[in-house]
């Protein structure tokens, strides 16, 4: 919301400087977020006489002016056709800096004449495109003063942030009442001229009462439809608008100036009377800024019998828009639903100055002596006679009473206010106060809602930096945990991650379609989204860190180990299910070429168990008792990948090489590894929540190490190979571990060797070689039942 | 000079000249060996009177010790020389580069985040989460933010694509993480039959609006707190976020400035600015040379603690929110946001944190540069 200064003070009488007043803006909730004076870049034009004019010696297209700009002549050398003694102009000085290219003048000598500062232009000066010869005053311009203030062009133009609710802030009279509330002044009464208009009202009437509960009209015939009066076409140029003709500007103007948005129709466009009522499907009307709507059925318009005219309350139709030959008009001054209008706007897309103001909601009281403001003002500049006024329906006044407790203040605002101060304020803004504290907002403040906003008001105008800083009351108790079990899995995991040698990412949640196809497609698609890159809620955590670690190798890293934790969007019988999960993706060299170990070494599925076993092991998670399944998913080699279960179902990981397709889908080449860790299927650590931990002695007895080697069928897995081992002889073996697995030379087809290392722990007394013995052939009986068979 | 005597000084000369091991063991056996000379010395002992050898028995003893000793001291040097010499051989080139892993990092997003909990525990307020697609009554209705509401133009909204035929609002994806303060609220009432309990919780986590350039992306991060109890006071919100601000910076001299403004599920609202100075050509939080615009706050609406089943006779607080990626800016120097979410290494690497800085009050919640 833009105003100037003077503007400003038509509404608030006041002495306070600009800096004030701006920082007063801001204090009571009106943000300033820019002001600007035209003058300051015409610091340094003056009005200036051409005494004498001469021709140049050097140069027949220049000549030599004797100029007074108010301290006596200097010489001048200018080049205008139109520059002769008499003329009063406009001078710029030396040092002063030209607004169209920012030179600054200077004495200099031009073609050997010196010459001390310029006579300017109009589109020098940038206040319009007129180049053909320097500007001409009139005669009797007060030659010395100041240009800008001449021009009255000294004029700050404030810019000021208003709040959603703040529709009465929304014109110029609105933000005076505020600073006039906050001490800045005194808020000058609103004059009402009384319009004298005779004969019947235009013809307009309700049918749609829900949205278009009140519609006032009054018609004037015989005007004449010119420029705007300056001084209202000067205001709007300087915040921002182009004047039109006065009957356009003078409803722009009211809008701003009042926050009353108002529309003019030409009468000679209109057959029939007006009537405010639901669109019919499909009707279509095109609007002032030139584009064609489609309205849908229920959406407030204005209409006469044959054509619609008005998207009530956001935009007029160019149809009976007003033009430079229009001669009778009927002014509307209506009242719009708020919430109707709001409706309307977003589903076509329309935003204006009059929306605005409406779904925010007009003053309902202010139909009449909006009205009486907008005729009178189209009969002062633009003639005609006026007709009586058509009053349809009656805007709802709303009219709400809160009971207010003065203590409000300091036990919600945290601020003690005495009561009549409290008092004062509220009246200031316009509220009415009984003797018992029942508390009727005015009505143009219909964002009240309670006496928490009474509260508001107060404390607002009052000033919020008075509110001390009180400490909260510490909590009771001792200091637990504020950390749900989740989050502290989280930080763990994360950290472990880090200490691991992973770099954390943050991704994107939504990824492309494409990408969420290779890993089972996403449940949920954003239906507005910002490009197809940010399109679909990703369903792997893998697809952020693949695609980052190609940008990564793109730009030349050598080993790229990247993680991130967050959420995967699921569908679980239509419900979105979010699961917390870590994607991590080792891509490029897992070691770089060495003198130590030789050429460099790409990633590969065993690193990527390695590190969701590392993981889940730092999670507490039972990582003795995982069992490695198939079943990682389409987007994993079928052959290098796995799972990693607690039981059959319950899946913590899935691990492996990606495959070579979604590799080329995410321009990757080489091999790369990759784990997806389900941080929600791991289970919560028991132990019932206290510090006691189980007793434990280490053994006295040292373990003793036995290895067997044995030809194993290829079907059989390692891992049920050391299982059938370990289980041979629970109480005894510790710990089972291949060590070597060969195939080649000496070993049959559909075989390998397989060497196991195992670990005996004697209990209260040391094995015997009977013993030994003992558990050596229950081991090799149990691989035998695998097809497993000693090496000799 | 008895032959005794004569006989040490020449195996301790023998001795002590030995160059090699096998000249000392040598030596040892001409002394010490079955047929050695002092052995056979031994020997001859026996066939002594007492008294003869009380007169020779110490002399013969000695000189067993001396060379004992002699070639056991001798044999010590000669192992050290010799240790000493394939050491040497052994020698390799101490500066040849070796493979220290990388260490990893921890997102300025996710350790801000953890500095935030840690802080705030201190201040009594658990950490709360809640979904990122949310349902549209609680992330606008329940906020006292109807569908026609203008404030729902200052939230670019994601919504999630759903049949034609829905008649349902459709999902959203959420505005900020104010939906969790109302799980919460809901949840609280209904553990407690509406009766309320006092709540303190902050809420960090993705959010997501439609809104791309220099200084915002359409997913960014948000920690919001509340606060709900008897007789909470604007000034205890004041309070809180200086000491919150103060805590996080590191720094005294961190000033507010509150402005009212307007949010629909608070009342008052406050726009919270903090002060910054300029030190090397940066704004740094502290002082007042000027201010900046940091946080939202106000006490909640009582519509919206109403629409959580509490009573708002009895029970009002506050809520504040901030972003979590520009705190982390202006804490430790992120000039461009653009980068934040790209995932490039190098950028990780410069602006990350080493898995062991964890924040802690003791060992302070920042990490030094």
């Amino acid at each position: 919301m833009k105003f100037t200064l003077s503007w400003l003070k038509d509404h608030l009488d006041t002495d306070a400087p600009l800096d004030a007043i701006l920082d007063a803006l801001t204090r009571v909730g009106l943000e300033v977020e820019g002001v600007e004076n035209p003058a300051a870049k015409l610091d340094g034009f003056t009005v200036a006489r051409v005494l004498t004019a001469e021709r140049h010696p050097q140069a027949d297209k220049l000549q030599v002016l004797s100029v007074d700009a108010g301290d006596g002549p200097l010489q001048v050398v200018c080049g205008a056709p139109n520059a002769r003694a008499g003329l009063v102009g406009v001078f710029g000085r030396p040092g002063a800096a030209v607004p169209a290219n920012g030179m600054v003048l200077k004495v200099a000598a031009i073609r050997g004449v010196e010459s001390n500062g310029m006579m300017c232009s109009t589109r020098e000066l940038e206040l319009g495109e007129d180049h053909d010869g320097i500007i001409e005053l009139p005669e009797d311009a007060p030659v010395g003063a100041a240009f800008a203030d001449y021009a009255g062009l000294n004029d700050p133009v404030i810019d000021v942030s208003v709040t959603p609710n703040r529709q009465d802030c929304m014109g110029v009279r609105g933000i005076a009442r505020d600073l006039a509330a906050a001490g800045l002044g005194t808020l000058v009464p609103l004059t009402v001229p009384v319009v004298a208009g005779s004969g019947a009202g235009p013809d307009v009437r309700i049918e749609d009462a829900a949205g278009c509960p009140a519609f006032y009209a009054q018609g004037v015939s015989g005007l004449t439809n010119g420029a705007a009066p300056e001084w209202m076409a000067k205001r709007l140029r300087a915040i921002g608008q182009k004047p039109i003709s006065a009957l356009v500007d003078i409803t722009n103007y009211l809008t701003a100036d009042l926050g009353r948005p108002l529309h003019v129709y030409d009468r000679a466009t209109l057959s029939g009377g007006l009537v405010a009522r639901a669109a019919r499907e499909g009707e279509t009307v095109e609007a002032l800024n030139g584009r064609t709507y489609t309205l849908a059925a229920g959406m407030t318009v204005i209409a006469d019998d044959v054509a619609v005219h008005d998207i009530g309350g956001i935009m007029g139709g160019a149809h009976s828009g007003v033009s430079d030959a229009t001669t009778d008009v009927i002014i509307e001054c209506a009242y719009f639903d708020p919430d109707a209008i709001a409706r309307t706007g977003q589903k076509l897309q329309l935003t204006s100055d009059a929306r605005q103001r409406f779904e925010r909601g007009v003053d309902p009281a202010f139909l009449d002596d909006g009205l009486a403001i907008a005729t009178f003002l189209v009969l002062e500049y633009c003639g005609g006679t006026a007709s009586g006024v058509t009053r349809a329906g009656a805007a709802p006044l709303g009219t709400r009473r809160y009971a207010y407790d003065p203590a409000r203040a300091e036990t919600l605002g945290g601020l003690s206010i005495a009561a009549e101060r409290q008092r004062e304020i509220l009246e200031s803004l316009g509220f009415a106060v009984s003797g018992d504290w029942q508390v009727t907002p005015p009505t143009w403040r219909r964002d009240i809602d309670g006496p928490a906003d009474l509260v508001e008001e107060v404390i607002r105008i009052e000033g919020l930096d008075k509110v001390p800083s009180v400490p909260l009351p510490r909590v009771a108790g001792v200091a637990r945990p504020t950390a749900t079990p989740e989050q502290k899995l989280e930080r763990r995991i994360r950290r472990a991650a880090a200490a691991r040698g992973l770099d954390e990412a943050v991704t994107w949640s939504f990824v492309p379609e494409k990408h969420a196809a290779l890993f089972g497609g996403g449940a949920w698609r954003v239906a507005n989204p910002i490009s197809e890159e940010l399109k679909v809620m990703r369903p792997s955590l893998l697809i952020g860190v693949l695609a980052a670690a190609e940008r990564n190798l793109r730009q030349g890293a050598e080993g790229v180990r990247l993680f991130e934790l967050g959420r995967r969007y699921l569908d679980e019988g239509g419900a979105p299910r979010e699961r917390a999960t870590l994607g991590i993706v080792l891509a490029g060299d897992r070691r770089p070429r060495g003198w130590r170990e030789g050429k460099a070494a790409p990633f590969d599925a065993y690193d990527a168990k390695a590190e969701a076993l590392a993981l889940l092991a730092a999670s507490g998670a039972p990582v003795d008792n995982l069992q490695v399944m198939g079943e990682a998913g389409a987007a994993f080699h079928p052959g290098r990948s796995g799972t990693l279960r607690l039981g059959p179902k319950t899946v913590l990981a899935a691990f492996g090489a990606v495959h070579p397709a979604v590799l080329k889908a995410f321009d990757l080449s080489g091999p790369v590894a990759a784990v997806e860790l389900y941080l929600d299927a791991i289970p919560a650590k028991r132990g019932a929540g206290g510090f006691m931990r189980a007793a434990y002695t280490p053994p006295a007895l040292q373990p003793v190490r036995r290895d067997f080697a044995f030809l194993v069928p290829a079907a059989v897995t390692a891992e049920a190979l050391t299982r059938a081992v370990k289980g041979a002889d629970k109480a005894a073996i510790v710990r089972a571990r291949v060590f070597d697995v060969f195939t080649g030379a000496g070993v049959p087809d559909g075989h390998a060797s397989v060497a196991v290392e195992t670990v005996l722990q004697p209990g209260d007394k040391s094995f015997t070689d009977a013993d030994l013995k003992g558990i050596a052939d229950k081991v090799i009986a149990a691989a035998a039942k695998l097809g497993a068979q000693l090496r000799g | 000079m008895t032959d005794i005597d004569e006989l040490k000084t020449h195996l301790l000369t023998a001795i002590e000249a030995s160059a090699a091991l096998d000249a000392l063991e040598a030596v040892r056996v001409e002394a010490l060996g079955k047929q050695g000379r002092v052995t056979q010395l031994l020997k001859t002992m026996g066939a002594m009177s007492p008294e003869e050898r009380q007169a020779n028995g110490p002399a013969i003893h000695g000189l067993r010790e001396a060379v004992t000793n002699a070639i056991a001291a001798r044999k010590a040097v000669l192992e050290q020389i010799s240790l000493d010499a394939q050491l040497a051989g052994e020698a390799l080139d101490m500066t040849l580069p070796v493979d220290v892993p990388a260490p990893g990092t921890v997102h300025p997003v996710s350790q801000v985040m953890d500095e935030l909990a840690e802080i705030f525990a201190d201040l009594g307020f658990a950490v709360a989460t809640g979904p990122e697609i949310e349902d549209d009554w609680h992330n606008f209705g329940a906020l006292n933010i109807p569908e026609t509401h203008p404030a729902r133009a200052m939230q670019d909204t994601f919504y999630i694509a759903q049949p034609e035929d829905s008649a349902d609002a459709p999902m959203v994806l959420r505005t900020h993480t104010s939906p969790v303060q109302i799980r919460t609220m809901v949840e609280v009432a209904r553990r407690h039959a509406g009766a309320g309990a006092p709540i303190r919780i902050i809420a960090p986590g993705r959010v997501y609006r439609s809104d791309w350039d220099a200084t915002h992306t359409p997913m960014f991060h948000q920690v919001e707190g509340l606060v709900i109890d008897k007789g909470i006071t604007l000034a205890h919100l004041k309070w809180t976020l200086e000491t919150f601000l103060r805590a996080f910076f590191e720094r005294d001299d961190v000033v507010l400035r509150l402005r009212p403004s307007y949010f629909p599920f608070t009342e008052p609202s406050a726009e919270v600015d903090v002060g910054f100075s300029i030190e090397k050509g940066k704004r740094v939080i502290g002082g007042d040379e000027g201010w900046m615009e940091v946080l939202g706050s106000g006490m909640v609406h009582p519509r919206v603690i109403a629409a959580c089943g509490l009573d708002p006779a009895e029970w009002q607080g506050f809520a504040f929110g901030c972003g979590i990626d520009r705190l982390a800016m202006l804490k430790y120097g992120i000039d461009d946001l653009r980068p934040v979410f790209e995932a490039d290494v190098r950028w990780l690497k410069h602006y990350g944190f080493a898995a062991l800085d964890v924040p802690t009050l003791s060992g302070g919640v920042g990490t030094a540069a």
